[in-house]
């Protein structure tokens, strides 16, 4: 791997005496497209909070973007974008004024946000929706500009959770286009799904079972280790050894 | 209406304002049919249950269940269907078993009337029954919530979404016990955005933007509309995908899992193909014939190909 983004060792979360993550070690480098799957309850979204600057480890080390999990969260959040399962934007307010409020809140300069404005209307093919409410647009129109606002302050890395849930087929595969561009152009994509076949787009992909990483690799040596057609199957291998329910 | 259906639907149309939610929607299920409405979100699923539920009434069309119809006797309908809206909708300061309770009162059953219908459900969460419903797993919540809507023993059960944002093991579990409630002779109208669950309904419809694509058995769908497929694999997929565009007799390429698909028409000549490919720098790439899947079809009735 040549320049590693994500670098964590150990990471570590409890509430209470639950250990919702349990010491996990991985490293991701840049551009590439990282699968974090895992069945509900295998602690994806504690270990995405932490790597995300929003939770603090109770134990274990790292550096997401070149800063330290334990101690510069703050920072970390400026150098990451984030999207959710449920949209990240304003319903009540349009396209446009959506772009400017994240574009204020990531501290871009006005002469950033025109440039950034200007290429995500282009790379969208958006034109008459600028002036819409973001509440009228279709679906998949919401899921990729919702994708281009993460994306706008050009963030070395950018967390997708559950991305595509709910969205029509062929959206959701110009939606992991929209992805492939991203990785090819140098942002690295850390993306959580349920979509089994999504995880065959992956670089890598990790599986994690009662708040462990049990494996790690990429989807062919994956498929070959655990002798299985599918990462469908790869990841049922693993998710029945489960001893945790969700 | 015919008492032989479970549901029966004729031209059901919704509107919300200026946004038709539902156009003109008919078709059958049979009793004890496990049937999936397949379809994304803003598909109009959800205005589908409402209205089978009695919830709302449709703006034009007529609808029944159980042989009932949902405007006229929406009381009767009430108390014979079993409904899991998409969103939690239980009582989370209620215990488990005390939720369990109140819908049985609701129903004026006792939990022991039906208990042999929810037993096999109802066990997996038996030992939390003192727990607030409010504090369950997203699993256990699904599993009170099917036990809830089946306590009255409905003739026909009403299911939305129950697996969205479920991971794929326990989907399948679901399904399981989806299939072991069909055993029992109750009717089941189950929607679902995920395609890959279509081969466990006995007949699907597949739903978009308010409108009916088809509606079919799994199978008869593929075989009525499916196309000449062929699966393309090796390298740099990413790369390989636009090239595979430039192909000709291409009609539509999409990424796919491990292999994209290639819809194509009747003179495309894979052999030729594949030396462009080579031409093109795409070493040991694979590809082959293949056989067209659900996700295909909505693909192409999606794009009104």
């Amino acid at each position: 791997m040549n320049e590693t983004v994500i670098s964590v060792r150990n990471l570590t979360k409890c509430f209470g005496s639950f250990r919702a993550v349990d010491g996990i070690t991985f490293d991701v480098g840049r551009g590439e497209i990282f699968g974090f799957l895992g069945a509900n309850g295998a602690g994806k979204t504690t270990a995405m909070r932490m790597l995300c600057g929003l939770s603090c480890p109770t134990s274990g080390s790292g550096t997401v973007a070149g800063f330290d999990v334990l101690r510069e969260g703050e920072r970390i959040k400026r150098h990451i974008g984030y999207m959710s399962q449920r949209f990240s934007l304003y319903d009540d307010l349009t396209v446009l004024e959506n772009i400017r409020l994240y574009a204020g809140i990531y501290g871009l300069s006005h002469r950033q946000t025109l440039r950034r404005t200007a290429e995500l209307f282009a790379r969208l093919d958006f034109r008459k929706e600028r002036n819409q409410l973001v509440g009228a647009l279709p679906l998949g129109y919401k899921q990729k500009l919702a994708f281009s606002v993460a994306t706008l302050h050009s963030p070395e890395i950018v967390f997708l959770d559950e991305p595509t849930g709910g969205v029509d087929p062929l959206t959701r595969r110009q939606f992991w286009e929209l992805i492939y561009e991203t990785a090819a152009a140098g942002t690295t994509v850390f993306v959580t799904t349920h979509y089994m076949d999504e995880a065959e787009y992956c670089s890598r992909v990790s599986v994690m079972v009662d708040g462990q990483i049990r494996a790690l690799d990429t989807p062919a040596a994956l498929k070959c280790r655990f002798r299985a057609e599918s990462m469908d199957e790869v990841f049922r291998l693993l998710a029945r050894e489960a001893k945790r329910g969700d | 209406m015919d008492a032989r259906y479970a549901i029966e639907i004729d031209g059901l149309t919704k509107r919300y304002g200026s946004m038709t939610a539902l156009d003109r929607v008919s078709f059958r299920v049979e009793r004890g049919e496990l049937f999936g409405l397949i379809g994304p979100d803003g598909a109009g699923k959800t205005t589908l249950f409402r209205l089978l539920t009695t919830l709302m009434n449709p703006d034009e069309g007529t609808a029944a269940v159980d042989g009932l119809d949902c405007v006229a006797s929406y009381r009767q309908i009430r108390s014979r269907v079993g409904y899991m809206p998409g969103r939690f909708s239980l009582y989370a300061d209620l215990s488990v078993e005390e939720n369990l309770a109140f819908f049985a009162a609701l129903f004026g059953v006792r939990v022991a009337d039906n208990y042999d219908l929810i037993a096999p459900i109802y066990r997996q969460i038996e030992p939390f029954r003192t727990r607030r419903a409010g504090k369950l797993s997203g699993g256990m919540k699904q599993k009170l919530a099917l036990c809830c809507a089946l306590i009255h023993r409905p003739s026909v059960l009403f299911l939305d979404e129950p697996t969205t944002g479920v991971d794929a093991v326990s989907r399948s579990e679901f399904w399981d016990m989806l299939a072991e409630l069909k055993a029992k002779e109750i009717s089941i109208l189950v929607s679902t955005p995920y395609m890959d669950e279509a081969d466990r309904c006995d007949r699907i419809a597949l739903i978009n933007e308010g409108h009916l694509l088809a509606v079919d058995s799994p199978r008869g769908i593929v075989s009525a509309y499916g196309e000449r497929i062929y699966t393309l694999s090796g390298g740099d997929m990413y790369a390989l995908l636009l090239a595979a565009r430039r192909l000709p007799h291409v009609r539509r390429c999409c990424p796919f899992g491990a292999a994209h698909h290639l819809s194509v028409d009747a003179d495309f000549d894979a052999a030729a193909c594949r030396r462009q490919l080579a031409d093109e720098g795409f070493a040991d790439v694979a590809l082959q014939p293949a056989e067209s899947g659900i996700e295909d079809v909505f693909i192409k009735l999606m794009n009104h190909e």
